[in-house]
């Protein structure tokens, strides 16, 4: 039997091949995922600029002030506000990843399994995992860029960045993908009534332990602590936006930064794709 | 080649005609736990017409539609809609179904305008084609007035009216709708039947399952009974009701054994050819059978019953499926 047939009209009814059909539903995806961001976009702003705003205001301008400079006073306090930005930027882009991604699928598998209407959309369920990453990838770029400036003129204590373009238009959206992998697999991997105990669980200990308020290398003195926060993406992502943000900061050296973003993204992408499988056919 | 509504209707017809757009082989699904929802299933609906699957909660159709539409994966067996393997080629095949589901699975961070133009955008439609299928489809489906509501605002039989435009927007070769008046007020309900009798006419092949016989009888032109899934009987209503032997079906009421007034009513009246107990109420099945109100009434008097309601209908499709499985279709 061939697998062209008739329609209500008498039009044939697929003649578009898997292939074609499968890129334009995954535009449309995005699409529509862009347009409810547009719509939420003033939300979604306060809600990604709250955390570090407050994290940048408390240690680099009140601190300084009252004369508790964090890393000590003047030129050292200086430092620590510049290694913050990079790792303010880190940590928006990571928790960004994980709110779009992880929490609509709380509402999306929920009773009424809204997601359905995405699973009917003509292209495998992978690619709708897949297009779940990139989206979360978009929104976790651009809390990264709002955050950014925010991050460099708050401070009271001069901030000083060094940018390396190479490094960090190559870097961030590297990182930006392991933030929507990440909230993918969070998202897909636990009961959606366990996600909001997710945050206390996976996401405090990923940002107090990312290597954000201190260098990786800084850690050597606490030497068992250096190698269990290798298991955290959030030390790649951070090391990697010192590299792109800062000179004169350690950092570990560029291959391992990357290699570890790349291996974290396809692993935690890799879960959750099959994870959202499982979630979405019996 | 174009299909003419009233060409599809007789093309439809039950003596072969209609393009094959569904067809199972076998079709199984044993859910972890070993729970066997759909036990070789072999199926054949043609271009055309409204299928029914009628069978209780868990006889196998939600599982069946779930399969067919690419969203249940068979542990056993083929399916094929509109010549394209559901297992092999998932993608391909989501392209030419419309799948009503029994939740409302619209869109609820958009609009309902945006609901039917995205899903459009989903199907490949250029932005302009999407914006006029959906006007179009507003007005067709009376929900113009609606276009800029949250769908959370919709009534029951607004939203359920949406769910099956958004389905019908790409049009679909078959049209998949599950349960999809259960829970409507019975207003929504004819509105709904209304809305399918129209498609219908369109040429649109549509899978109905449902447990409402009513719904069966008034909208399919061919019921597959289900339960334990399996298929039980396959045929038009008339067909399968043509399979119960009576042509007249007595309900009565009454207090006592009831199993013990079956039994009675069996040997005293005359064509009496089955009797069962349903819930609190003796079904009589007669064939050519006279006069048999005052006949019924006098065989309970003299073993002893008190007749509290009595009432004579023609067989319904609740008959034949309770003279095929010994049961209520609301068990």
């Amino acid at each position: 039997m061939s697998t062209a047939s008739l329609t209500a009209s008498g039009e044939l009814a697929h003649t578009r091949s898997a292939r074609a059909a499968s890129v334009t539903a995954f535009k449309a995806l995005l699409l529509r995922d862009m347009a409810v961001l547009y719509k939420t976009l003033a939300m979604v702003l306060v809600r990604t600029a709250m955390q570090p705003v407050l994290l940048i205001f408390v240690f680099t301008y009140v601190f300084p002030r009252i004369g508790q400079g964090v890393g000590g006073g003047g030129e050292r306090s200086a430092g620590f506000s510049t290694l913050l930005v990079a790792g303010v930027v880190g940590l928006s882009v990571i928790f960004t990843g994980i709110q779009a991604v992880a929490l609509p699928l709380v509402n999306e598998f929920g009773y009424t399994k809204e997601i359905e209407d995405r699973i009917l959309a003509p292209l495998p369920v992978w690619a709708v995992a897949v297009e779940k990453i990139v989206a979360g990838a978009i929104q976790a770029l651009i809390a990264g860029a709002f955050v950014f400036p925010l991050a460099a003129l708050i401070p009271s204590t001069p901030v000083h960045l060094h940018v390396h373009w190479v490094v960090l238009v190559t870097l961030a959206p590297l990182a930006c993908l392991l933030g929507g992998a990440l909230g993918l697999a969070i998202g897909t991997r636990f009961d959606t009534r366990q996600v909001p105990l997710i945050f206390s669980i996976i996401v405090l200990p990923i940002t107090f332990l990312g290597a954000m308020y201190y260098t990786w290398s800084s850690l050597a003195k606490v030497r068992w602590l250096q190698l269990v926060v290798l298991v955290n993406p959030l030390v790649y992502m951070n090391e990697g936006f010192r590299k792109a943000l800062t000179a004169g900061v350690p950092t570990m050296p560029a291959p391992a930064i990357y290699t570890a973003l790349t291996l974290f993204t396809v692993g935690l992408g890799a879960l959750g794709i099959q994870g959202f499988k499982k979630r979405v056919i019996a | 080649m174009r299909l003419q509504p009233d060409e599809a209707v007789r093309r439809s017809g039950n003596e072969g005609g209609g393009e094959e757009v569904i067809r199972t082989q076998g079709l199984t699904k044993v859910y972890p736990g070993g729970i066997l929802a759909v036990d070789r299933l072999d199926l054949s609906v043609r271009a055309g017409e409204i299928f029914g699957l009628l069978g209780p909660n868990g006889a196998g159709k939600t599982t069946t539609a779930g399969m067919l539409t690419t969203r249940v994966l068979p542990t056993a067996g083929r399916a094929w809609v509109a010549g394209v393997d559901v297992v092999a080629e998932p993608a391909l095949a989501k392209q030419v179904i419309g799948v009503v589901p029994q939740t409302s699975t619209l869109d609820r961070s958009l609009t309902v305008w945006e609901n039917l133009y995205y899903h459009g955008r989903y199907f490949g439609m250029p932005a302009k084609s999407a914006r006029a299928a959906t006007d179009d489809t507003l007005e067709r489906f009376r929900l113009a007035d609606r276009a800029k509501a949250e769908v959370l605002e919709l009534s029951g039989g607004m939203a359920q009216r949406l769910m099956v435009a958004r389905a019908i927007l790409h049009r679909p070769s078959i049209l998949f709708l599950d349960e999809p008046t259960a829970g409507l007020d019975p207003q929504s309900r004819l509105a709904l039947w209304e809305i399918l009798a129209e498609l219908h006419s369109d040429g649109q092949t549509v899978l109905l399952s449902t447990h409402y016989m009513e719904e069966a009888e008034q909208l399919c032109h061919r019921i597959a009974i289900m339960d334990h899934g399996q298929i039980l009987a396959l045929d038009t209503a008339a067909g399968l009701k043509q399979t119960v032997a009576a042509d007249t079906e007595i309900r009565i009421q009454a207090e006592g054994d009831l199993d013990d007034l079956a039994r009675e009513l069996t040997g005293r009246v005359d064509g009496a050819v089955d009797a069962r107990v349903v819930e609190d109420t003796v079904h009589l099945s007669v064939r050519g059978g006279r006069r048999l109100l005052p006949q019924v009434l006098a065989a309970a008097d003299d073993a002893g019953f008190q007749v509290s309601d009595i009432s004579v209908n023609e067989p319904t499709l609740e008959t034949v499926f309770i003279s095929l499985t010994g049961k209520d279709l609301r068990e």
